[in-house]
């Protein structure tokens, strides 16, 4: 089953070495991290998605919880969760590819954020499903590359993961 | 991410203005504002300063080992002798890699440990500087937390740190790395040592939950076939009183795992054993037959489930720990505690004494037959009619001699299984072995760990020729030092724990478990200026106890000459459930 756990942790050094160590020594897998400060610059925020059966995600989060710098964690899709992902996608676009392309990118609601003759740069935020699916329906549309940067993950209502 | 290390708290400000001290001065002055006694250390370029500055006082007393190692397993011993945590210092690169193994060892045991090693000077890391080692890096999968210094003035904060951590929670080593310019003689700062330490992210729970513990209260008095089982947390958690006195209440059998040994009195009638990989028949039978398992700061190691798929079919399982992550990791646990196992048994008494019921006396009565029965099949027995000295019998007269109160110290093999199993420990703290990474090597520092700070003690060093081997230049320490071990060497001319696993699952095919090229042991003794007494024939053996034990505060090595192909029984059959063993070389469950 997919996780989606977040994560708040001291913003120090060494800090989040210690967290992907943990996931490296333990044999746990790691299907997208991404993490940044908050609004707190002495916090990180960290969406980590895994899988795993119901037992391996209780020690992850049992093992989290032990990293000294970790202040709090959070299986978020344990209840009702948004989730985003943001992608940009740099493809060739020639001729009435181009076309087709935009044509593309405003039915998934992406952006074109670069523009050159010959390549087109889109971006794009949703679920990973949909940029999954933003990718197949770029059908025989040379892709150039891809960066994901992970989902990030917030609990819906009033639910918090804060201080 | 940004590289603060802000100290989050302050001590209650005083009005006279702060002393100004160097960073090394800090380092000698926090430890000595800690109440640390000995520092274990080696010196080296990155940690000179601190050494100058220990010079310069004699609060904080330095011991000077052969090698790091060492070190670390002295201040390790000591840790689980006094409960406190040990300190190390060490240089950077090969020092701080020396010491490696040593903070691993506390670190599978959970024993707090707080090791400072020196690292080049700030702007030289990661330059691949003269003995530059990424000492964080490399330490971080075998400790329980590591930092490192980047503002000389946060040294008293960061040095409080590492013993809150160290010492509260699930214990363990912490190492504080600190780069030599963080330690210049000549730049000074405001000292100050913190009164105490409060960290957000890291609030250990101390108390277990009330309604869990009342949930566990009524489980156990419905059980009709229980067994406590006990591990080190009930060592290190100081709680050998509070369970002892809940065993005997409810005139429970108590199981030690080898971590645990001490924890409940082994001269005790209710006491049935270890248990696990070459845990006693009863033990291992009762817990396989058991309906219930009050398991208490232990943690279902492997070498004491044996298959987990087949652990304990029957049992209403009960864990007790301060380690959530430890509870349902291997095996799942119906009524979970997190806490400190003092305050939950504390509590688990107050809420069976207010009940005033025990457990059904008709049932607890046949099933202590039935355990009877069980100690009858085996019971320790061992063949001691051939004519060479078997090591077995050789524990049980270091254990006359010593009037079963010495602090036994083990190295690692088949001699550390015999001592765990013929040594009756009737006090908490006083068996001290690697159980979790298995150390050769750990048995000769430790003991010298714990003599230093117990003077006036028995202190013993179960060894074989194997592992005496790794750390025998800590003679020479024990000489510096008038550390007054009694080494027993139980040589029986191999590897044997690998010679035994070659006879069962490698038709004797010794693949380099043949210690060829043995030293003379009296003679390298005699060498570092110490007694060594060579014992080959059963007779010879009381006497040179008797004259070793009398030499109170010499070291005496006893290089013991024993049977070789003893193997060590009772033995768990690999993937088989709890109570499937062999119980010599011809039978089997
Ligand atoms: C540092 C280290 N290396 C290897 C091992 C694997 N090992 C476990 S027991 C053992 C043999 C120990 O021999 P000895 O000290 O003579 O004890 P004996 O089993 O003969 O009593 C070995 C090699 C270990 N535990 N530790
Ligand atoms: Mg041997």
């Amino acid at each position: 089953m997919r996780h989606i756990i977040s994560v708040l942790l001291e913003n120090e050094s060494g800090a989040l070495a210690r967290l992907v160590g943990l996931f490296a020594q333990r044999g746990y897998n790691i299907d997208s991290l991404n993490v940044a400060p908050t609004d707190d610059p002495t916090l990180s925020r960290l969406t980590l998605v895994t899988h795993g059966n119901d037992q391996v995600i209780e020690q992850i989060s049992k093992q989290l919880h032990k990293l000294i710098e970790v202040v709090k964690v959070s299986d978020i899709s344990e209840a009702a969760h948004i989730e985003r992902e943001l992608m940009l996608v740099k493809v060739k676009a020639n001729g009435n590819q181009r076309e087709e392309v935009k044509r593309c990118a405003d039915i998934f609601r992406g952006q074109i954020i670069d523009v050159t003759p010959t390549t087109y740069t889109i971006q794009l935020v949703g679920t990973g499903d949909k940029l999954d699916a933003f990718i197949q329906a770029l059908g025989a549309t040379p892709i150039l590359e891809v960066v994901r940067s992970g989902a990030s993950g917030i609990a819906r209502g009033e639910k918090t993961l804060a201080l | 991410m940004t590289s603060q290390t802000k100290p989050d708290d302050k001590s209650a400000a005083t009005t006279k203005a702060p002393e100004m001290l160097s960073g090394a001065a800090m380092v000698i002055r926090a430890l000595a504002d800690e109440g640390v006694e000995y520092l274990y250390g080696y010196p080296g370029g990155a940690v000179l300063h601190i050494y100058d500055a220990l010079f310069q006082q004699n609060k904080v007393k330095h011991v000077l080992v052969r090698h790091e190692q060492a070190a670390t397993h002295m201040a390790d011993a000591y840790a689980r002798a006094s409960g406190k945590a040990g300190v190390v210092l060490v240089t950077s690169g090969p020092g701080a890699t020396n010491a490696v193994t040593g903070i691993a060892t506390a670190y599978m045991d959970s024993i707090p440990m707080v090791v400072l090693t020196g690292q080049v000077m700030s702007h030289l890391i990661g330059d691949d500087a003269f003995q530059e080692t990424d000492m964080l890096g490399i330490s971080r999968p075998i400790c329980k937390h590591n930092m490192s210094v980047r503002r000389p003035e946060d040294i008293p904060y960061l040095i409080k740190k590492a013993f809150h951590i160290a010492q509260t929670g699930r214990p363990g080593p912490v190492v504080l790395d600190i780069p030599k310019d963080m330690t210049m003689p000549n730049q000074k700062f405001p000292y100050q040592y913190p009164a105490e330490i409060n960290l957000r992210s890291y609030q250990p729970k101390q108390q277990g939950h009330a309604g869990q513990i009342k949930k566990a209260v009524t489980a156990l008095l419905a059980a009709k076939k229980p067994v406590l089982y006990a591990g080190g947390g009930v060592i290190m958690g100081q709680a050998a009183e509070e369970l002892t006195e809940l065993a005997q209440l409810l005139n429970l059998p108590v199981t030690n795992t080898l971590m645990g040994l001490g924890a409940y009195p082994a001269g005790d009638k209710q006491f049935i054993g270890m248990l696990g990989m070459h845990g006693s028949y009863e033990a291992n039978q009762s817990m396989h037959h058991a309906d219930l398992i009050l398991a208490v700061g232990a943690r279902f190691d492997d070498r004491v489930t044996n298959n987990t798929k087949k652990f304990c079919p029957d049992a209403t399982i009960i864990h007790i720990d301060i380690d959530p992550a430890s509870i349902s990791k291997t095996v799942n646990a119906h009524i979970p505690i997190v806490g400190l196992v003092k305050p939950v048994l504390t509590d688990m008494l107050a809420v069976l004494k207010q009940k005033k019921k025990k457990l059904d006396s008709a049932a607890l009565q046949s099933w202590w037959q039935q355990i009877a029965q069980w100690r009858a099949v085996h019971g320790g027995r061992y063949d001691n009619a051939a004519p060479l000295l078997k090591p077995q019998y050789v524990i049980e007269q270091v254990a006359k001699i010593t009037k079963g109160d010495a602090y036994v110290c083990s190295d690692v093999g088949q001699h550390q299984m015999f001592a765990a199993q013929y040594y009756p420990f009737n006090k908490p703290n006083r068996w001290i072995n690697s159980g979790g990474l298995g150390t050769m090597g750990f048995g000769l520092p430790a003991a010298m760990g714990v003599k230093l700070n117990y003077p006036d003690a028995d202190v013993v060093c179960v060894t074989g020729e194997g592992s005496i081997q790794m750390n025998i230049q800590e003679l020479s320490t024990c000489k510096q030092y008038g550390l007054g071990v009694k080494i027993i060497n139980l040589n029986n001319g191999y590897l044997g724990m690998v010679k035994q696993w070659q006879d069962m699952n490698y038709e004797s095919r010794y693949a380099s478990s043949y210690m060829d090229s043995l030293p003379d042991f009296v003679k390298l003794a005699e060498a570092y200026g110490h007694v060594g007494i060579r014992v080959t024939k059963p007779e010879e053996l009381q006497p040179a106890l008797e004259r070793a034990f009398a030499l109170k505060d010499q070291l005496v090595f006893l290089d013991i000459h024993v049977d070789p192909k003893e193997h060590v029984y009772p033995m768990q059959v690999p993937g088989g459930a709890m109570n499937e063993m062999f119980l010599s070389k011809t039978e089997r469950t």
